[in-house]
């Protein structure tokens, strides 16, 4: 047995990328590899990097190993397998200093893996697929699992805990475990014999993950939309949206179904475009079922006259925008925080719209619930801004929790009883002077019946051209807007009470900026850290920013677009702000982050000295 | 265009149906289309036909989209809800509400150019999908607020007001509804009263997506010589090939027709159509030989009426295919669509 090179130990704190083709079955032996980390009580991250494609193509999977549990990338790789000899040079390229590479050693390619700083591993996986396996897509699949077995050699993954997730994994199907299982252990006896194992990067059994799960967040939120009561479901399939409804209707079809009549109690319904798909939302919403649809950014564009009309006509609804990079189809599997902008202001004419931000999987569970209260409580479109980072990746989150006790809020929807109490029923008047005026729903009193539309409409709900009598309902909308800013959730701010730096950022930036404060904190720069949660933003939001000096604003687009909604929608002077953008497409991480910071901090230093002389 | 508001003044004799209503409690807002509109007549025939079938208002839902043909939902039945959407969009909104409470009966209302120009990918998919509703669309070949510009069922040849001539080929509501596989397929006239309320209700009553194409002049900007949707010419080339009577449940059938001219229709909720075949060759249930017959009228220029073709047999709606249960979707007990939290505790273990 070989002796392991002599580099400095890592345990529990390493990055693992995984090259691959995709269509090659790799990304479940990648997903079983973190997930066995996360068994052993180790935190992970997982991203994956794949193309807008079925098959052929290049793909990445990227685990960070860390026992401190951050969930950003940190910008290093330590260990690269490159199963995929297209990209050899760019992975071999990739490699941290004093890092690893393991490669398939069937076709030795000397010429193109030549990096003495790193140590270049083969094994001979096709090899040892065809001589164990029979059937070229069996041999195509198992090389993904034979790696795992490295791996595990390599890494002291324990191969009982991976037999368990295989045994969960093919529960019907225990012959699929034996082949597994064979694969696992053709690759962790070649690599005990020929391998130098363990590497000095590798797994140590931890605690720290016991009362977690690991999700992505279109799954949690999908089951937010089951909890939070949504029984109807219209999309068009999108990247990288379409697991979310999926999700959903798998829940609803195991929860939801009468096992004797076979009848269900939720309607997916795919339509034809999401022009379709927004306004069947509209139409069961306004028929007093919660509904709501999932989409990205191209599909918003499509939604925004429907969108306009939800505002206007003052009907609840509930989008999420799993947002991917634009502009135009963009990059479909590809993640960016782009439609701020675009989702705050949707649509024709005057309109705003209530966003929430999701920063994980676990906030897409509570959130989605939330978004249903609050587009009910406000009749009006609710935007879940969600990206592809946390919808499709898997992310670590504390267990999701429910609380019995909780109700939905629908809001003020009128009984059969109030509106036969009342005098008359007039639509939009604002009775209870909160901007929200009450609705009914179809089929319950005549007396309750109105006339829905997005043509000009008084407060009665009668068809106006008058100036005066369509200003007075312009003016009662923007007073509801200023209404959701005491209902939407207040930002999280993090402060240490002395710095007058302030960092702000939403969504999926979080991870990297928890990471960055820690690493500036260490070289004594303490900065304060406003998450946003929603938008209008909350008086905390204007206070946060008015007692900073300096606001760096992280977030993933090239035109900083939520530094102009705060611009906009704030008192903030703008040259307070200082954005640091990120929009490659691949998650944010934490070094460019402080690297910008440091490089700003360090400019103005300069100017504070030049100006002393 | 009027600006007045209607009377409340009802005469004490006003005949009533079997709620104790008038066919006054069915109408709506004025209208403020022009005089002799042919939608109007149509929205005439909408009332008539919902108090016949002693319909509690409320129990109605009307959607339309955006054109004259949209804007009269306002003028029938007050007592129910409407929605005036966008343009070319209601059917996707009448899916919505249809699936969230299948147990009101929608009517939808649109018009040619909502219907066959903006709104057809809706329209087709509505079909496809078959939304248990009545869909009419109200067809003058022209947009109106607009002021005269052609619509996509402006036949080749017609001419418009400003003497332009048309060479587009048309998009016939009825042939499309027949090819995507439409259940119920009706057109009839403005100016047919006698042939159009007993349509509507059979549609109001039909499981499935129900679709009548109304021929419906428009007398500011489409009846003109030269056109051939106006009143004249429609009058003139309108070749009813089926006569269809409703027949509530309630009610003893005792008028008898020559065998072979009737097809008694049994509908869901008990009540029956009864299809007079007015031409000898026609069979209204044969998707193939109706497409035929159609498109050959269409081709001598004349306007077939009449229930086109109904399906044999009971198509699945919506519902059916989504195999939703009975109870509407907005009724559900929330307590009955989550596992609570020891259901997620169970449901998450997977994820550990």
């Amino acid at each position: 047995m070989a002796q392991p090179p002599a580099t400095q130990d890592r345990v529990n704190d390493f990055v693992i990328k995984l090259a691959n083709v995709n269509g090659t079955g790799s990304a479940s032996a990648n997903t079983m590899l973190m997930k066995s980390i996360f068994r052993m009580g180790v935190p992970v991250m997982g991203k994956n990097y794949f193309p807008s494609n079925i098959q052929g193509l290049p793909t990445w999977y990227e685990i960070r190993v860390t026992k401190d549990a951050y969930v950003a990338r940190s910008g290093r790789i330590d260990l690269m397998v490159a199963m995929n000899a297209e990209t050899y040079q760019k992975d071999v390229r990739e490699v941290s200093p004093g890092g690893f590479l393991i490669y398939d050693s069937t076709w030795p390619r000397a010429a193109v893996l030549v990096r003495d700083d790193i140590t270049i591993l083969g094994a001979p996986l096709a090899r040892l697929c065809n001589e164990n396996f029979v059937g070229v897509r069996n041999r195509i699949l198992m090389k993904n699992v034979v790696y795992l077995g490295l791996l595990a050699a390599l890494l002291e993954i324990d191969v009982e805990v991976i037999r368990q997730l295989l045994n969960e994994s093919f529960a019907k199907k225990p012959a699929l475990v034996e082949a597994n299982m064979k694969a696992v252990q053709l690759g962790h006896d070649y690599a005990r014999q020929h391998l130098p194992c363990p590497l000095p990067l590798r797994i140590q059994r931890m605690d720290k993950t016991r009362g977690h799960v690991m999700i992505d967040g279109n799954t949690a939120a999908g089951l937010g939309a089951v909890y939070a009561g949504a029984t109807v479901g219209p999309w068009y399939p999108i990247t990288p949206s379409t697991s979310l409804m999926d999700a959903f209707k798998s829940f609803c079809s195991k929860l939801r179904v009468d096992p004797e009549t076979g009848a269900g109690r939720y309607a997916v319904i795919q339509a034809e475009d999401e022009l379709a798909a927004i306004g069947m939302v509209l139409g069961a919403n306004w028929n007093g079922a919660r509904a709501f649809t999932a989409t990205s950014g191209p599909g918003i564009s499509l939604m925004s006259e429907f969108i306009g009309l939800a505002y206007y006509a003052e009907i609840p609804a509930v989008i999420v925008d799993v947002q991917r990079v634009g502009p135009s189809t963009g990059m479909p599997t590809r993640t960016q925080q782009c439609d701020i902008l675009m989702c705050a202001y949707a649509s024709h004419g005057d309109t705003k719209h209530v966003l929430l931000f999701p920063s994980n999987p676990e906030e897409c569970f509570y959130m989605m619930v939330q978004a249903f209260d609050l587009a009910e409580r406000l009749q009006t479109p609710v935007f879940l801004m969600s990206d592809l980072d946390i919808g499709m990746n898997d992310w670590m989150c504390p267990e999701l929790k429910w609380d019995d006790a909780y109700r939905p809020d629908r809001g003020k929807v009128l009984t059969r009883e109030e509106i036969e109490a009342l005098p008359r029923f007039h639509r939009y008047l604002d009775k209870d002077d909160d901007g929200i005026p009450a609705r009914t729903l179809p089929g319950v009193s005549p007396k309750g019946a109105y006339f829905t539309r997005g043509s000009g409409h008084n407060q009665y709900g009668g068809y106006t051209e008058d100036s005066a009598e369509y200003q007075v309902v312009m003016e009662r909308l923007l007073r509801k807007f200023r209404q959701a800013k005491t209902l939407v959730p207040a930002p999280v701010i993090e402060a240490t009470g002395t710095s007058d730096i302030g960092l702000v950022a939403i969504g999926s930036s979080r991870g990297a900026v928890n990471e960055a404060r820690d690493i500036l904190a260490r070289r004594g720069i303490p900065i304060d850290y406003m998450r946003i949660k929603a938008f209008p933003f909350t008086k905390d939001v204007e206070a946060f920013m008015a007692s900073h000096d300096k606001i760096f604003v992280v977030e993933q687009n090239r035109d900083a677009q939520l530094k102009s909604l705060l611009t906009l929608e704030t008192d903030v002077p703008k040259s307070k702000l200082h954005s640091i953008l990120h929009y490659s497409g691949l998650p944010m991480t934490s070094k460019e982050i402080v690297e910008a910071v440091l490089a700003e901090l360090g400019d103005a230093r300069r100017a504070q000295v030049a100006a002393a002389t | 265009m009027s600006f007045i508001n209607k009377p409340k003044v009802r005469h004490p004799d006003l005949p009533q149906n079997e709620l104790g209503l008038t066919r006054r409690d069915y109408e709506g807002a004025m209208s403020t289309l022009c005089a002799g509109c042919g939608h109007d007549s149509v929205t005439s025939s909408i009332t008539q036909a919902i108090w016949e079938l002693s319909l509690r208002p409320e129990q109605l839902v009307k959607l339309s989209g955006i054109g004259c043909s949209s804007k009269t939902t306002a003028y029938f039945a007050s007592g129910a809800h409407g929605f005036n959407g966008v343009h070319g969009r209601m059917p996707s909104i009448a899916a919505g509400a249809n699936a969230a409470n299948r147990n009101l009966y929608y009517i939808g209302v649109s018009g040619d150019g909502d219907s066959l120009s903006i709104g057809f990918g809706q329209f087709a998919h509505a079909i496809r999908r078959n939304v248990n509703m009545l869909y009419i669309c109200e067809n003058n070949g022209v947009y109106g607020l607009t002021k005269g510009q052609f619509s996509a069922s402006a036949d080749i040849g017609t001419r418009s007001k400003k003497g332009e001539e048309n060479r587009q080929a048309p998009v016939d509501p009825c042939l499309a509804a027949l090819s995507l596989g439409g259940s119920f397929i009706a057109r009839s006239f403005s100016g047919d009263r006698e042939q159009l309320v007993p349509l509507i209700k059979a549609g109001l009553m039909h499981r499935g997506f129900a679709m009548i194409d109304v021929i419906s002049p428009c007398v500011t900007f489409n009846d003109h010589v030269g056109s051939t949707k106006s009143y004249e010419f429609t009058r003139e080339h309108y070749h009813e090939a089926v006569h269809t009577d409703y027949i509530p449940s309630r009610t003893e059938i005792t008028a008898s027709y020559g065998a072979g001219e009737v097809v008694p229709v049994q509908l869901h909720d008990g009540s029956q159509l009864r299809l007079r075949k007015l031409d000898r060759d026609y069979d209204p249930n044969h998707r193939g030989k109706a497409f035929e017959y159609l498109r050959t009228k269409l081709r001598q220029g004349e306007h077939v009426t009449g229930l086109i073709f109904l399906a044999p047999g009971h198509d699945p709606d919506m519902h059916e295919m989504l195999r939703t249960t009975d109870v509407p979707l907005n009724q559900v007990p929330y307590e009955q669509l989550h596992p609570g939290a020891a259901g997620l505790a169970s449901l998450l273990k997977r994820y550990a």
